[in-house]
């Protein structure tokens, strides 16, 4: 089974900081981590290879430094890594991102695509649903387990907020996972001595064979017009006193404001 | 300091020591109140080829040497010496085999060593044998099939836990020292059990209990070398392993050091922080200083070793002396620093100085090593006059 896995390099948010003049993420001296849900993609599709065989293809769009991260990719247990870098993709949005991957995809071979279920610094969830979509493909969203994969049929349970569903779906398909799919291995030896000599090709517009006029900051529907930290417009009140106290106080002010008769 | 390690190495330590930092210093006191052995951080280590380290690339292994076993040692150590003596035992256990082995042996055993699907083990010490390894009293008589064991060896690290041992047993008693011979026998043999597991001052997380042997029938093939090798070989054996003691004495001490600056930049007494202070510096460079200069000794000792010079007795004794003594005290001194604090359960350093007493105490005791390395230096002098 060939299953190809969407990373994102992103900033290590912990640190982040806007520049109140650009209106853009402070980058200088923060350290560049994996999106943390994209690892638990990764390590789903490294243990479906264990146990179907195949290969696991860790698949990127970024700035050349994001090798580094498909490197890491390697010595966690991707097999092969393909970077998407070209000046015409920067500022993409995630129409033009998941335009870019799709391209990417179709010219890989293919039976399930995993992505984590969203990025730290977009925070969308919208490229991989984007992505199912421009590939003509099944998608299931937050996977919290998959079940099965059996005779071109995929079986997997997603997390709803009431519980979860089992879906069926099949191959080739897209899905995300959510941090509950597993619990991401560390690295070996092995596969970091791997990682360092693995041969990470990149591929750019022409390459993909695609219009550079629909990928980038102008193939994008959105631009980002500003960022800035929302106003903080309500206030906490704590109740001191004892827990009967406490409650009556709480449920007064419940009253008082209508929310309670 | 630049420690002109290799790009294998540079890794190799890394990776121990994010594992350290991630899966071992959140259990650590816990580990050492409870006295468990941490079963699923070998299997993390396992997974993370780290017991491939130190094993033959033609069995499995990495092919790494004495100098990068140290490094995971010691990056293990830095956290918990509890847990890096478990692993380390692990490679005593099977060094023998490297250079002495027959191929059928390497091939039985070594690819499952260096998966960590199996730990292993090594036995010398007795009740009555101690820095006299040559007083081991149990015996391995020649029979049918092979050699029937009988005795109780004492404070084995990774008894019960390891699945395969290396025993020294005597085939000749008339013969003292000479009439040892170095066996592997397999957990679960018939006439193998296991004693009391030790309640030990520190290293709790490893496991220290008896073995006993009684009419335990160990098959012709399972012998190492020839009969009456067995002493010749764990001489040489303990020269080779005593780098790695002398690396868990450095890791105890760097983390400890590590600890104690962050302490004290921390603790604000008269207005400042502790650090500020002239006394408490003197203390910390101290450390410092004997952290490094102890990390040297082992690196080039260790270096020494992988070199493929015949004898390196005299190195490996040193290495392993003085980074224990530098242990002792430094992590004395990180428990001084650190005040009342530091007397307290809830900071790691007393801990770190429990655990440091044992590295001055094993593989050759500092005072019988001193003897050791005093006879080298009076060799060498008498060679030379």
């Amino acid at each position: 089974m060939n299953i190809i896995v969407c990373l994102k390099q992103v900033p290590d948010t912990t640190s982040v900081k806007i520049d109140p003049r650009t209106n853009t993420l402070v980058r200088q001296g923060i350290k560049n981590i994996v999106n943390p849900l994209d690892t638990y993609a990764l390590e789903e599709a490294v243990r479906l290879r264990e146990k179907h065989g195949g290969k696991v293809t860790a698949l990127s769009m970024g700035p050349p430094q994001a090798e580094e991260m498909l490197r890491e990719a390697v010595s966690l247990g991707a097999d092969e890594a393909v970077l998407l870098s070209d000046r015409a993709f920067a500022g993409a949005d995630t129409w033009a991102t998941a335009r870019t991957l799709a391209a990417a995809v179709k010219k890989m071979e293919h039976d399930l695509i995993i992505c984590g279920r969203q990025t730290l610094d977009g925070d969308t969830g919208q490229v991989a649903p984007e992505l199912a979509e421009m590939l003509q493909m099944p998608f299931i969203a937050y996977v919290s387990k998959i079940e099965e994969i059996c005779e071109g049929k995929l079986r997997a349970q997603r997390m709803v907020e009431e519980g979860h569903e089992v879906l069926e779906a099949p191959l080739p398909a897209v899905i995300t996972v959510v941090k509950e799919i597993n619990e991401p291995r560390l690295p070996s030896l092995r596969g970091v001595m791997k990682s360092k000599s693995a041969a990470i090709p990149v591929w750019t517009a022409a390459d993909l064979n695609i219009d550079p006029a629909t990928v980038g900051l102008q193939g994008s529907f959105t631009q980002v017009v500003k960022i800035f930290f929302p106003q903080r417009t309500c206030q906490a009140e704590i109740f001191q006193g004892d827990p009967d106290n406490q409650a009556d106080c709480l449920v007064s002010k419940l009253k008082e404001n209508g929310i309670i008769p | 300091m630049e420690y002109l390690l290799s790009e294998q190495q540079k890794t190799i330590k890394d990776l121990a020591r994010k594992i350290a930092e991630e899966k071992i210093r959140p259990v650590r006191a816990e580990l050492d109140e409870s006295e468990e052995f941490p079963r699923e951080i070998m299997e993390e280590l396992a997974n993370s080829d780290m017991f491939r380290v130190f094993v033959p690339e033609e069995y499995d292994g990495l092919g790494g040497g004495c100098l990068d076993l140290c490094l995971v040692v010691e990056e293990l150590s830095r956290i918990c010496s509890g847990v890096a003596v478990s692993y380390a035992a692990s490679a005593l256990g099977c060094f023998t085999l490297f250079d002495y082995g027959s191929e059928e042996q390497k091939k039985k055993y070594l690819p499952d060593v260096a998966s960590g699907k199996r730990l292993t083990a090594f036995a010398l010490t007795e009740s009555t044998a101690g820095s006299d390894a040559s007083a081991i009293r149990t015996t391995a008589e020649k029979v049918e099939g092979g050699y029937l064991l009988n005795g109780t060896k004492q404070f084995i690290t990774n008894g019960g836990e390891a699945e395969l041992y290396t025993v020294i047993a005597l085939t000749d008693k008339s013969r003292g020292a000479r009439g040892a011979s170095s066996f592997l026998v397999e957990k679960d043999t018939p006439g193998f059990t296991f004693g009391k597991k030790e309640k030990k001052m520190g290293i709790r997380a490893s496991t220290t209990r008896e073995l006993i042997f009684k009419n335990c029938l160990v098959p012709e093939e399972n012998i190492i070398g020839r009969p009456g090798m067995g002493f010749i070989m764990t001489m040489k054996l303990l020269d080779r392993s005593r780098p790695g003691i002398g690396a868990q004495a450095v890791g105890l001490a760097q983390g400890a050091l590590e600890e104690a600056v962050d302490y004290t930049r921390q603790r604000v007494q008269f207005g400042h922080p502790i650090i500020s202070l002239a006394v408490v510096q003197d203390i910390i460079a101290e450390m410092a200083i004997q952290v490094e200069a102890a990390r040297a000794l082992v690196y080039t000792a260790a270096r020494t070793a992988d070199s493929g010079v015949k004898s390196f007795t005299e190195e490996s004794a040193m290495a392993k002396v003085f980074a224990s003594d530098v242990a002792m005290k430094v992590t004395t001194d990180a428990v001084q620093i650190c005040g009342g604090a530091g007397y307290m359960k809830d900071y790691p350093v007393e801990k770190m100085m429990r655990d440091a007493k044992i590295t001055q105490i094993y593989e050759g005791s500092n005072q019988v090593l001193r003897n050791a390395i005093a006879i080298e230096v009076r060799k060498r002098k008498a060679r030379t006059a």
